[in-house]
């Protein structure tokens, strides 16, 4: 217990403590929504039973709308958060670590502007 | 970055690759589904043509095993992270991560290439 207590003391606290719980956190949602979708459109269905009619079907109704939208924002900023740690590790130049962290925040902004709009649009 | 080496080193490296994979994906597929809302036609032949094609079916079915797989050893990581485990059980957990994945990715992998057998 004093272990685990020493590790996040000499950590950089605050920021990347929460950005770790929310990893695992978010980890461990995603296996069931991830996992889910994955039974549901490739196991249930399967892609071959897949078109325009069966996702806009899908998309009109509320549940799957809330089901969608939380497996599109908890991926993205999982896998994003997850993108951000692996860059930090492995790009010392800080002109392509901060360009390439840039490009992340705006994928990733984009990314969650254009799933929203597909998810809620009318 | 390289610490250790063993089994502990493949796991974390696997499990790097295989987030970065399914973040690809997550990009490419939010995109592609972006297509159903401006033209529902194109979305359908797309679906057909690329996802629903023969040739796709094996990276269909390795992002399944990448799936699978970011699944499983997440869940070791948490199981080591929130529990004090002795190391020795580390590498017992990667051998049940392992067993796991054939026992779940053998039915699975069935599934999805039913459509080539039919």
């Amino acid at each position: 217990m004093a272990e685990r207590v020493n590790r996040f003391a000499v950590g950089s606290g605050g920021w990347e403590l929460a950005s770790w719980y929310f990893m695992r956190l978010s980890g461990i949602l995603l296996l069931g929504l991830a996992l889910g979708h994955l039974v549901i459109m490739h196991v249930l269905h399967g892609v071959e039973t897949i078109d325009s009619a069966f996702v806009l079907g899908r998309l009109a109704n509320p549940v799957w709308q809330v089901y969608d939208w939380l497996l599109l924002t908890l991926a993205l900023l999982h896998g994003f958060n997850g993108l951000r740690i692996i860059i930090d590790d492995y790009v010392h130049a800080s002109a392509w670590r901060m360009t390439l962290q840039s490009i992340g925040y705006i994928a990733a902004f984009l990314a969650f502007v254009v799933g929203s709009v597909v998810i809620w649009a009318a | 970055m390289i610490y250790r080496g063993g089994i502990g080193q493949w796991a974390y490296v696997l499990h790097r690759l295989t987030g970065v994979g399914i973040l690809l994906f997550l990009l490419m597929h939010i995109v592609d589904t972006f297509i159903v809302r401006i033209h529902p036609e194109t979305y359908t032949r797309l679906i057909r043509d690329v996802y629903a094609a023969p040739w796709f079916k094996p990276f269909e079915v390795a992002l399944a095993a990448a799936v699978l797989y970011h699944a499983l050893n997440g869940i070791r990581i948490v199981l080591i992270d929130f529990f004090d485990m002795p190391s020795v059980y580390h590498k017992r957990l990667f051998g049940a991560v392992l067993f796991l994945f054939v026992l779940l990715f053998l039915p699975g992998a069935y599934f999805l290439l039913r459509p080539l057998f039919s």
